[in-house]
């Protein structure tokens, strides 16, 4: 097997390995679910009651679980607690797959592997999942987990099935320094973009009743609404910049800094959306929920842009065929 | 914004409403547009005005999109057309949304530039009087006397590189003043990319030029094929400068991936930079232009021009040479029209396909890959009696046949005829022949001169340099206050407050002030 063999063997197995990740996590909220849902309610396995054992201040354990559920070997929580390890060993291990499998797919084009919309696909999987285990092994924030592995799965699945192509060379136009320069900083702002995204869904999530219920382990509000800020200014400035190399090198490329292609206009919407939303976070009566929409919206137009764009119309930012 | 409002609460009251009511109504008016929820509203406008322009043909980027586009829907397309739907980003509406938002953030900046010149030159602000009060606030008894502990304090606050203010009882501090700077520079700069924007349109032009390989290009207004130019231009801003294209290279994907793609695209150009001086040789590539001055050219497309040999009736050559081309598809089935206007006795045209690598199958020949692999011309013949010269442009891609009849042959069918290199082929009953002599290549070449490019790329730079400053800088408050009670015994009180949502590290930095003040004091006993 050559180069671009072992990679397309990398990012398939790692496509099946977020899956995975995502069910563990799957199982762990599901575990966790059970702590808080209270006596109240019923579930079809099982009946649970709650016991007023004095409230010790931790969540987890003001819950007592009825016989059937006493009996077993551990509790849910512990449970919880290693479904969510397993997913994060198994998403650091897709990572490092999908890692791998660009690293060979760069080799066996000789070239930076974002040169169509399949690489360029896994590049930015690979940003945003490499941003979420910063934050998830460094800041403790693995309730991510199932979001970030959901999104990575989505990504790498469409990859493989909808955007693979062969290893190929560039054509010309990408002949440019600023096709590195462009790229990366795109990338990683949108990375942080989807962590904001995340967080912001997130945010009204915990903000309605029944999301309390069925997502029992996020963090409140105010931690959520400050790390959604947190990755959108620090997304911002790099999209702005991104935009701004594109139009230096559509100069360049193209002998116009802006002519309204698609993906330059949905660039531009994206960056007014978030410059709403940094705005609305300033203003009274605009913060939280409705700051939060905004970042949502944010997040679906720059989802637009990235893919919608070039599956929808036909402009300058479409190479190897999509 | 939160200035605005305050002077809005401050300014705005029944009575003056009704002694000035036109003033105030336009007072009323301007701070409406100049608030933060109309500014947000208008930026929502516009990305909202900004989306039917991806989604319909644009005129100034695909006019052949705007006109199939009209011919399949002939009842919404007029419609599109009077409301500018084709021209979005020139349309009336999209420019109003645009011109307020910036009025908007004129009016909303400028007043703020105004406070932030006024508060920078004025010391932290007072120490309030009941520090508990405040976000953050710690205490504790520290053995020392009032003014050395303040000493100490104002010493640890300069170390965090607050801006400090000494008071009878207390040490105020604050920090952070750029990041406002920054929120100011970031939207001025705005402005200034807005300006570059608008001086590039006003003062510069863009052009282009098909140039045959072999033949050259000199910057005046007739060798240009078509050219936009903004008010303030006239054919004495072209820079005089030539060039000839000597040699193009494309060349094209042959292998299984991405059969046909673009690989390479170079040509190789002599360039006259003002006439008399000496040439230069330059490889223009696709992002590599070329600079004359201020001028740019660019290689913004290429095609075929298939060299024909046209002899009319009486046998004499009535036209030869190379005849561009345009392609229709990304294999470069390319379409045109060979006009031989001074054969004899009759003027003869051709028109139709220049196939790169010809195919004949269900669908009729076309080409099925970009590069010279089978090159053939299929072209049809016209003859018509001499046409007086008039001077009318007409258009050399395309043939008008009025005052043309279409060659037959004996049964009556329209000739058809397909050549490759070297052949020859013979019109019915003697009107001439055409002979297939080879292909060249041209370019197109983009000339443009874009005066406002570099303030806008320096607007762009304060912008995102701003942006970062207004993002990043935590502007924060500190008070310190050292009561005294007892000689050698103070109380000691530390408070903050930040100015900025969403930082945190208040509590920690309140806490490290406290400690470093307590501990210290430990430590030297």
């Amino acid at each position: 097997m050559n180069w671009a063999g072992y990679s397309n063997l990398a990012i398939v197995t790692s496509w099946v390995l977020f899956l995975v990740a995502m069910v563990l996590h799957g199982l762990e909220w599901a575990f966790a679910g059970r702590i808080r849902a209270g006596g109240a309610q019923r579930t079809k396995a099982r009946e649970y009651a709650t016991v007023g054992v004095g409230n010790t201040g931790d969540d987890s354990s003001d819950t007592e679980f009825s016989s059937a559920a006493a009996s077993e070997s551990s509790t849910p929580s512990a449970r919880s607690e290693r479904f969510g390890r397993m997913g994060l060993a198994m998403t650091v291990l897709a990572f490092a797959l999908t890692l791998l499998g660009l690293v060979a797919r760069g080799i066996a084009a000789g070239r930076a592997p974002w040169g169509n919309m399949y690489e360029f696909m896994l590049t930015a999987m690979v940003f945003i999942v490499g941003a979420y285990l910063v934050l998830a092994i460094r800041y403790g924030q693995r309730w991510m987990g199932l979001f970030v592995t959901l999104l990575a799965a989505l990504g790498n699945g469409l990859a493989v099935t909808v955007f693979y192509v062969g290893v190929a060379p560039l054509v010309p136009a990408l002949h440019s320094v600023w096709f590195i320069i462009h790229i990366v900083i795109a990338s990683i702002a949108g990375a942080a973009f989807n962590i904001g995204g995340i967080a912001s869904i997130m945010y009204l999530i915990r903000g309605s009743k029944r999301g309390q219920n069925w997502f029992p382990m996020l963090p409140d509000q105010k931690k959520l609404d400050r790390l959604a800020y947190g990755a959108h200014a620090f997304a911002f400035p790099l999209w702005t910049f991104a935009v701004a190399a594109g139009a230096v090198w559509a100069q360049y490329a193209w002998g116009r800094p802006w002519g309204w292609d698609p993906k330059e206009t949905w660039a531009l919407i994206t960056w007014a959306i978030y410059a709403g939303y940094l705005h609305a976070r300033a203003t009274a009566g605009w913060k939280g929920k409705r700051a939060a929409i905004i970042a949502v919206i944010g997040m679906a137009s720059f989802w637009f842009n990235f893919i919608g764009v070039n599956l929808v119309f036909s402009g300058l930012h479409s190479y190897a065929g999509i | 914004m939160s200035v605005d409002n305050k002077v809005e609460a401050a300014n705005t009251g029944h009575r003056e409403l009704r002694e000035r009511p036109l003033r105030d109504t336009l007072r009323w008016s301007w701070r409406q547009l100049t608030s933060m929820r109309t500014a947000l509203l208008l930026l929502f406008a516009a990305t909202l005005a900004a989306i039917p322009g991806s989604i319909v043909p644009q005129r100034s980027i695909s006019p052949v999109g705007v006109s199939d586009y009209l011919a399949q829907h002939p009842r919404i397309g007029p419609i599109y057309d009077a409301i500018g739907m084709f021209d979005v980003y020139s349309s009336v509406w999209f420019s109003a949304i645009y011109l307020l938002l910036l009025i908007s953030l004129i009016g909303c900046i400028i007043p703020r530039v105004l406070v932030y010149a006024k508060a920078m030159r004025q010391p932290p602000t007072l120490t309030p009087r009941n520090l508990a009060r405040m976000p953050e606030h710690r205490s504790a008894t520290v053995a020392l006397g009032q003014a050395a502990l303040l000493d100490r304090a104002e010493a640890e606050l300069r170390r965090r590189r607050f801006r400090v203010v000494r008071r009878a009882d207390s040490v105020s501090a604050e920090r952070g003043y750029l990041r406002e700077a920054g929120n100011l520079v970031f939207h001025l700069s705005l402005i200034v990319v807005l300006a570059g924007v608008a001086i590039g349109s006003l003062a510069g032009y863009k052009g282009s030029a098909v140039v045959v390989v072999g033949q050259g290009f000199s910057n005046n207004l007739t060798q240009y094929d078509d050219i936009t130019a903004g008010g303030r231009f006239t054919s004495t801003n072209l820079r005089p400068f030539s060039l000839i294209v000597n040699s193009f290279d494309a060349e094209f994907e042959t292998g299984p991936v991405q059969t046909g793609a673009a690989r390479v695209f170079s040509a190789d150009l002599s360039v006259v930079d003002e006439p008399g001086a000496t040439p230069r040789e330059v490889t223009l590539e696709v992002n590599q232009p070329l600079t004359v001055g201020g001028t740019t050219v660019h290689l913004i497309g290429h095609g075929y021009a298939p060299k024909v040999t046209v002899r009319d009736g009486d046998g004499n050559v009535a036209f030869s040479g190379p005849v561009p081309f345009l392609p229709q598809d990304g294999n470069f089935s390319s379409a045109g029209a060979i006009k031989a206007v001074d054969a004899r006795p009759e003027r003869l045209a051709f028109q139709g396909f220049f196939l790169p690598t010809a195919v004949v199958d269900d669908q009729g020949p076309r080409s099925i890959f970009p590069g010279p692999i089978n090159p053939e011309v299929f072209l049809n013949a016209w003859y018509g009696p001499p046409k007086v010269e008039t001077g009318q442009p007409e258009n050399v891609y395309s043939l008008d046949v009025t005052g043309l009849t279409q060659a037959q042959t004996k049964d009556g069918e329209a000739v058809r005829f397909r050549l490759k290199p070297g052949e020859v082929f013979d019109l019915p009953e003697g009107r001439g022949s055409v002979t297939m002599d080879g292909w060249d290549r041209w370019v197109k070449l983009q000339v443009a001169h874009q005066p406002g490019l570099v303030l806008t790329l320096i607007g762009v730079g304060f912008a995102v340099t701003g942006l970062c400053f207004s993002l990043f800088i935590r502007p924060r408050r500190l008070w310190v206050r050292a009561s005294s009670e007892e000689a050698g015994e103070c109380v000691l009180e530390v408070a903050g407050l930040d100015r900025a949502d969403s930082r945190t590290g208040l509590d920690d930095e309140v806490q490290q002030v406290r400690d470093a003040l307590v501990v210290s004091e430990s430590e030297r006993a």
